[in-house]
């Protein structure tokens, strides 16, 4: 593998290794995540038919916080020591290492949905009346939707003084579509009411766009000043 | 402000032309206009904020002029030339967790270089092992300094520019830098390097540019010639 994809699997690759290594974003996200769902099972008691309404959104909200950890900490090791003025000198093409760290934040943010997911099934005792394997799908898209605008946004918010708050603020009102899309058409799957297509055909359009533009402006914000 | 320096038939390896680079309303490089050598060692001296690290940062691309031009290697702008450049910062531009071979393989990809012998052979010139599988984070000052100077080298660059080496290096490791400059000034590289311990390069230096208050206010071909001027 050469060019541009074989120095976004190295990066990755480093991410991945560094992560292994710190467990810096891991354990926060898991431990944030799990207190989500432990405090929303305390704060609702709902009978099956009343999870299945709300547990899209339940899901999807816990999932976007528990992102937001992991994305904040996607530029932290590049800021440490100035690492990113290395990749800035050099002759790699920014988009290897912006696609690297979406490809990073998806895999954790999946890893993380897919330890939570059981405990979401148990605690509201969730069981999809719709076509099931659309929630892979909606999964999937929503995930990719979270982390390509996080990393994006991370990277943005890295030149600002508050960036940790800073994130959250960028992202949550850009991801307000991809959010409706991913609740609504979760929420479609469980009750099985509605066809969730509409909204997934939504889900594939927004990545699109924004993996575009993101990919279009990432170089800018890499070197700006 | 202009500073004479002799006629020579070499074309300049690096020129800057009345260069302004301002941070708000502060001005950090105030005009700068100089002219650069190929294959020798630049000693760039002065106070804390004279411009010296701006100016380095200039020449790698890393600061984008407010008003004036440079040239480096032939290009107007230094990110068309990175590919022959090598920078060495004051933070160390490495990865903490990870050890001195584990981070030169990964930025020699960067450059395009897959094969380990480079960075391996770039480990051993730094009279480092790379066997060593200690993170960088538990590395003294002068290993760490020695691998980001390998860092740098990483893609042979023809111009080096290295911001503050010997900060918090011992003597010896200083000395041992030193040695290591020497030889690649000797190989054709044109070295400029930032730093406060002149005498460190007293008798390596070919010449010595002082820098205050964001221009270049003395060119010397050594200390001692600053001390009589």
């Amino acid at each position: 593998m050469t060019g541009s994809a074989g120095l976004t699997r190295a990066t990755l690759l480093k991410d991945l290794r560094l992560e292994w290594r710190s467990k810096d974003a891991t354990n926060a996200m898991l431990f944030f995540a799990l207190l989500v769902v432990v405090i929303f099972s305390f704060s609702f008691d709902p009978t099956a038919e009343e999870s299945r309404r709300i547990a899209g959104g339940l899901i999807w909200v816990a999932f976007l916080f528990a992102s937001v950890v992991a994305l904040n900490q996607t530029w932290a090791r590049e800021l440490r020591n100035q690492v990113l003025d290395a990749y800035r000198v050099s002759p790699a093409p920014a988009n290897s290492l912006f696609l690297a760290k979406v490809w990073g934040n998806f895999l954790f943010v999946s890893g993380l949905e897919a330890l939570m997911t059981p405990l979401f099934v148990v605690f509201y005792n969730l069981r999809a009346l719709g076509p099931g394997y659309q929630l892979l799908i909606v999964a999937g898209l929503g995930t990719w939707a979270l982390v390509v605008n996080g990393t994006f946004f991370a990277a943005i918010s890295l030149r600002t003084r508050s960036r940790e708050i800073m994130l959250p603020l960028l992202l949550f009102p850009i991801s307000i579509p991809a959010l409706l899309a991913m609740v609504e058409a979760t929420s479609a799957i469980l009750t099985g009411e509605y066809s969730a297509k509409f909204w997934i055909v939504l889900l594939v359009t927004y990545d699109l766009v924004f993996t575009m533009a993101s990919l279009f402006f990432f170089e800018l914000v890499l070197h700006a000043e | 402000m202009l500073v004479e320096t002799a006629p020579s038939p070499i074309p300049p390896v690096v020129t800057v032309t009345n260069l302004v680079k301002q941070f708000g309303r502060f001005a950090a490089l105030r005009g700068v206009t100089a002219e650069f050598q190929p294959a020798r060692l630049y000693a760039i001296l002065g106070d804390n904020g004279a411009g010296k690290t701006t100016l380095l940062r200039s020449l790698a691309g890393l600061s984008l002029p407010t008003r004036g031009s440079l040239s480096v290697l032939g290009a107007t702008n230094p990110r068309e030339v990175c590919a022959q450049i090598g920078y060495m910062a004051h933070p160390s531009l490495l990865y903490d967790e990870m050890s001195g071979m584990e981070n030169l393989c990964y930025f020699a990809r960067l450059y395009g270089i897959d094969d380990p012998e480079r960075s391996r052979s770039l480990i051993r010139w730094a009279k480092l092992d790379p066997q060593l599988e200690r993170p960088i984070g538990q590395y003294s000052q002068g290993m760490r300094q020695r691998v980001s100077l390998a860092r740098a080298l990483l893609n042979d660059p023809k111009l080096l520019l290295l911001d503050e080496p010997f900060s918090n290096v011992d003597a010896g490791s200083a000395r041992e830098m030193v040695r290591l400059l020497t030889e690649l000034r000797a190989r054709g590289r044109t070295i400029f390097v930032v730093t406060h311990q002149a005498s460190l390069l007293e008798d390596a230096a070919d010449e010595f540019v002082w820098m205050a208050e964001g221009q270049i206010v003395n060119r010397t071909p050594s200390l001692l010639a600053a001390e009589v001027r």
